[in-house]
């Protein structure tokens, strides 16, 4: 199990400093977003996820929902939208136990990521092992690329990154539909990326396009109290640090496994 | 993209190799379904904000 090793060791270099250097941007540029979304979310008063203590709520987010059932003591609008008191904040729903905002909450997300990018790191230097290994940092930088499309922009097309709140189809639908355009796109990519035949590069870009001509799962109603400049804002932040990542993930890949090879050719001499 | 002429396991045989491959593969793959995909609360409520950002199918 040699090699079984090596992938992992690889692996879990690659996965730690991607995951790492991922929580850190979804610090600054994602995290702040879905707890701004979670105000609109308790406001509203619906599915909560109940992070203990809501951070500090623009007045705007209660004062539409002032009669929600969130709170139903609430005497005014105002009151609604400052943080949960300790009664109010007890699950409505019990959703189990949940990290505490805060460090901890960061903490986890941390190993979430950490765990995330061993995971797809893993896929990686398996696959690329299959088609001759990532053999620099250049050619990890084009494994990440394809990295982004086959597990960001392939199935963020059919299902942007959501918000807290926001309304969406069946969980199991949309993760069916995520797979399927997730291994749908990985295929038709390796057709044409290792495959010097045009019909199987034709059917590479049906097997692509495939998934969203069937379309992904659509919720029953659009209706969200997220106001959509806040969306748009988290699937450009979610699209760009998942690029960031993948590039990071694949250049890394490239680095250690050189390395562990002794080899670093140049792209020139080895990129088909 | 054949690229590297010295693999990361030169002496197994190609058998073992595929074998060894794919099972790093389905590891990955089964992490990556336990992280993003389980309908478990406690993990869906750690990794929230992970999966909300890799944009994983969440709720």
């Amino acid at each position: 199990m040699n090699l079984f090793r090596n992938v992992v060791f690889i692996a879990a270099i690659a996965g730690l400093v991607a995951g790492v250097v991922l929580a850190c941007m979804q610090a600054y540029a994602t995290v702040p977003l879905i707890l701004k979304a979670e105000v609109y979310e308790q406001a509203e008063g619906g599915h909560s996820h109940d992070h203990a203590a809501a951070p500090a709520a623009p007045a705007n987010a209660a004062s539409d929902n002032a009669m929600s059932p969130a709170a139903p003591a609430a005497p005014n609008a105002m009151s609604a939208a400052t943080p949960a008191p300790a009664a109010a904040a007890a699950p409505a729903e019990d959703e189990g136990w949940a990290p505490a905002d805060g460090f901890e909450r960061f903490a986890f997300n941390v190993v979430s990521n950490v765990v995330t990018g061993i995971g797809f790191a893993l896929i990686l230097v398996a696959v690329s092992e299959f088609a001759g290994g990532i053999g620099n940092w250049r050619q990890g930088v084009f494994w990440g690329l394809a990295g982004f499309a086959i597990f960001t922009l392939a199935p963020g097309l059919g299902l942007p990154p959501e918000l807290p709140a926001m309304p969406a189809a069946d969980l199991t639908q949309r993760q069916i539909w995520w797979v399927a355009t997730v291994v749908a796109t990985a295929i038709g990519l390796g057709l044409i990326a290792f495959r010097k035949s045009l019909p199987l590069a034709i059917l590479a870009v049906a097997l692509i396009v495939a998934p969203h001509i069937v379309g992904a799962p659509q919720p029953d109603s659009f209706e969200t109290p997220i106001p959509e400049g806040l969306h748009h804002q988290f699937v450009v932040a979610v699209t760009l640090t998942n690029l960031v990542f993948w590039l990071v993930l694949g250049a890394i890949v490239g680095v250690v496994r050189g390395r562990f090879t002794g080899t670093a050719t140049s792209l020139r001499d080895s990129f088909a | 993209m054949n690229t590297a002429s010295v693999s990361l396991g030169a002496s197994v045989s190609s058998q073992s190799r595929f074998m060894q491959l794919a099972l790093a593969a389905l590891l990955g793959t089964f992490i990556i379904g336990f992280v993003g995909f389980s309908h478990i609360d406690a993990v869906h409520n750690a990794g929230h904000d992970n999966r909300h950002s890799m944009a994983f199918p969440c709720h």
